[in-house]
């Protein structure tokens, strides 16, 4: 099972600074490991930064990477999960022409059934929002394009663990 | 005139008043703060405000001149490495940032604690394709421990302090801090207090008294324990503490090309090298050990040969401040987290008493198969030819095996670690794990300022030599008293030593035509000798050694001799070839 490339999240929480993720993408780059998709953003901790990092890898490689990630003097924990240790989610946006919302009976069923949302409309287009799992959004993209899709734009994933991740334990220690 | 502010920062106690000053004054308060004596640089547009001030701190703080950017890098190097303080340097940006890369990324794989200022553009033209603007925090990023950007005056203080703390602490490593033109310029109040934490950062992991434990449990019951110690023990300063474990728990022990000279070469329990070119015992015996312990080393490839096929046998403890070379090469039983000096000292009320007898007479056994097969060639040749051996062991003889050897790259810095004799620790200085020709030049420079009472002697190739030699214009400007010896053999000896065994003789591109070195050395001024006769060796050795000034010798050695042992690429330990 180490030996096997599987998908991993990985969860790093750092410091907000200039140039971190310069630093944390060389030590993917240097072992010629592809990033699937990368988000930052504020985390739950007030000036602490999260990246969510979607990988494919082995178990044992990613044990080295995640320590090799930690040494880093700003990152202050790097965590790695499965796919069935997490909550994920990606987001995505779709602009469509707003003639098909009318003429295609197709599309408002597409819509409701996929769940996805109507972020606005006017007359020359409507955007389309939808949440959910790589397959959801794969599997709507393909069934709107088949209408004709003018811009169309994915996040990448983020996630949160089922487990806690002792981060917010460990800062109050660091900063007491 | 110029000294009138300098009161305040002679004790680093008066930290806390605050004065108005220049960025640029301010970086060398931080120097003098942090205890720098020396810095080693090269001016330039950006860094000229640094320079200027300076001017004014010739007293407090030497100045040396190089003759090349990546030449500051090596002498800091060498300075931090002899010294064990950190090595500072400046550049100007631009290409003057850019000539540090290499000197940054051996400083990286080899732990120096080193501290490197750049100036940079003025911040409005930051991304702007200025002149002799580079981005060298992104091109640095991966090559140093920390790196940082100072466009404001006033985060000097913090961000120096931040960057002589992260370059010394835990495992060492470079530092690159980026200065802009005009936050050297911009006055603001000067205050510095010493960095003291930070808080997503953990120099030095806990140690679980546990491991010790169990690890000291292991080495009771073995049978035929083995120690491979690396720098680990140097950058600790752990080597009293080295010795007491092996003496006590009477352990064959080891050493990687960094580890050298932690322990007298001619303590009964050192068995000498291992790698690549190392010693025949050590290496094969790593293979027979029943336990392998591991202090401050992280397992290279140049020491472990194929990996699936090392020490499979036995059961491994590794000694480790870096967590992440825990399990990275070599899977550890038993991982000692700590400072080595530290955890060694935690171990040693554990050990039992031991020896090892007919353990420790393997060694000996296969160090006679070495000496019949290798050494005794490689010191009383049977032809003409000088050897490179036969140089060391001259070295070693009129320095009394008390010179500090600073060796470059290739065949002869592989023979100045194997015959090298050590009476005192940080006495080798080589480009490990980077291998860095024309190392040894400027690292011999620094490593003298750095110990001005020691006889500091570099061994370098003619190939290697070459890569640096305009750094003999900073020693004669500078009047260091290195010694500089280069094995001349004509060629790039390793490369065309493995041109010989593994691509069919075919010397491409590895055959040196080179210049009247003597005249070369003498054009700056320093003496000069040739030796090409055995005879000359043992006089000309002498006198180097007594002379208290530069001195450059240049040997004529064997134009094809090899290296041996050797554990070719990708084989085991087990196969180290005696020829």
């Amino acid at each position: 099972m180490e030996n096997q490339e599987q998908l991993f999240t990985i969860s790093i929480y750092t410091e907000n600074n200039i140039g971190l993720l310069n630093r944390i993408s060389a030590i993917f780059q240097r072992r010629h490991v592809n990033i699937e998709s990368i988000n930052g953003s504020a985390s739950e901790i007030e000036e602490v930064s999260k990246w969510t990092i979607l990988v494919n890898m082995t178990e044992e490689n990613m044990k080295k990477i995640i320590g090799q990630i930690e040494k880093q003097v700003e990152v202050i924990k790097a965590y790695y999960h499965s796919d069935e240790e997490t909550i994920y989610q990606e987001s995505c946006l779709f602009k469509i022409k707003s003639d098909l919302l009318f003429e295609e009976p197709q599309i408002q069923n597409i819509i409701k059934e996929s769940n996805a949302r109507i972020v606005t409309v006017n007359k020359e287009f409507f955007v389309l929002e939808k949440s959910g799992r790589r397959s959801e959004v794969d599997l709507l993209y393909r069934e709107l394009s088949a209408h004709g899709i003018l811009q169309f734009n994915r996040s990448g994933r983020i996630a949160v663990t089922k487990e806690p991740m002792e981060i917010s334990k460990m800062l109050e220690a660091l900063n007491s | 005139m110029i000294m009138k502010e300098h009161a305040l920062i002679n004790s680093p106690t008066s930290s806390i008043v605050t004065e108005k000053i220049s960025g640029a004054e301010a970086i060398i308060k931080c120097f003098l703060a942090e205890g720098v004596d020396t810095a080693f640089g090269y001016p330039g547009g950006a860094i000229m405000p640094l320079y200027d001030k300076l001017y004014g701190y010739q007293k407090e703080l030497k100045h040396v001149l190089t003759r090349h950017e990546q030449g500051a890098t090596h002498a800091a190097q060498g300075y931090a490495r002899i010294s064990n303080k950190v090595g500072v340097c400046i550049a100007t940006s631009g290409p003057g940032a850019t000539n540090l890369i290499t000197g940054l990324a051996d400083a990286m794989i080899d732990s120096t604690p080193m501290v490197c200022i750049t100036g940079q553009v003025a911040s409005h033209l930051l991304g702007t394709d200025a002149f002799q603007e580079t981005d060298i925090i992104g091109i640095s990023t991966p090559v140093t421990k920390w790196n940082a950007q100072v466009t404001k005056a006033a985060d000097i203080p913090k961000v120096l302090a931040k960057a002589f703390y992260i370059a010394q602490s835990g495992r060492p490593g470079p530092v690159l801090i980026d200065i802009t033109k005009d936050a050297q310029f911009e006055e603001f109040d000067f205050a510095y207090e010493k960095c003291k934490s930070i808080r997503s950062y953990v120099p030095v992991p806990d140690t679980d008294l546990q491991t010790v434990k169990d690890a000291a449990l292991l080495i009771n019951n073995a049978q035929k324990p083995m120690i491979i110690w690396g720098q680990g023990v140097v950058l600790s300063e752990a080597e009293k503490e080295l010795q007491s474990v092996i003496e006590k728990a009477g352990i064959p022990s080891a050493w990687t090309i960094l580890g050298a000279s932690a322990i007298p070469t001619s303590h009964s329990l050192n068995v000498g090298m291992v790698g690549m070119h190392g010693n025949y015992a050590p290496n094969l015996l790593t293979n027979e050990c029943d336990v392998l312990i591991a202090i401050g080393m992280r397992f290279d490839d140049r020491v472990t040969g194929d990996l699936s096929r090392y020490a499979k046998q036995a059961k491994v403890i590794h000694f480790e401040i870096d967590p992440s070379e825990v399990n990275k090469n070599v899977k550890a039983d038993i991982a000692v987290l700590g400072d080595a000096r530290n955890t060694l000292e935690l171990l040693l009320p554990y050990l039992e008493q031991r020896e090892h007898p007919k353990w420790l007479a393997r060694f000996k056994e296969l160090y006679e198969v070495e000496v019949d097969k290798v050494i005794r060639e490689d010191m009383e040749p049977s032809v003409d030819g000088l050897t490179m051996a036969e140089v060391i062991q001259q070295i070693n003889v009129h320095s009394k095996s008390e010179a500090a050897i600073v060796s470059d790259v290739g065949q002869h810095q592989m023979i100045a670690c194997r015959y090298a004799s050590y009476n005192q620790t940080r006495s080798n200085i080589t480009s490990g794990g980077l291998g860095t020709m024309g190392f040894a030049l400027p690292a011999a420079i620094g490593a003298q300022v750095g110990a001005p009472d020691r006889d500091v002697v570099a061994v370098i190739g003619d190939g290697g030599y070459q890569m640096t030699i305009q750094e003999l214009g900073t020693i004669f400007q500078t009047k260091v008293p290195v010694k500089i010896v280069v094995l001349n053999n004509e060629f790039l000896g390793m490369v065309r030593q493995w041109q010989q065994l593994f691509f069919d003789k075919r010397y491409a591109s590895t055959e040196m035509t080179n210049p009247d070195f003597i005249k070369i050395a003498e054009g700056y001024h320093i003496k000069a000798k040739q030796v090409t006769d055995r005879k000359d060796l043992a006089g000309a050795v002498e006198e180097m050694m007594k002379s208290d000034e530069a001195y450059f010798l240049e040997v004529r050695v064997q134009k094809e001799g090899n290296v041996f042992p050797m554990i070719p690429t990708g084989a085991s330990v087990s196969e180290v070839r005696l020829q």
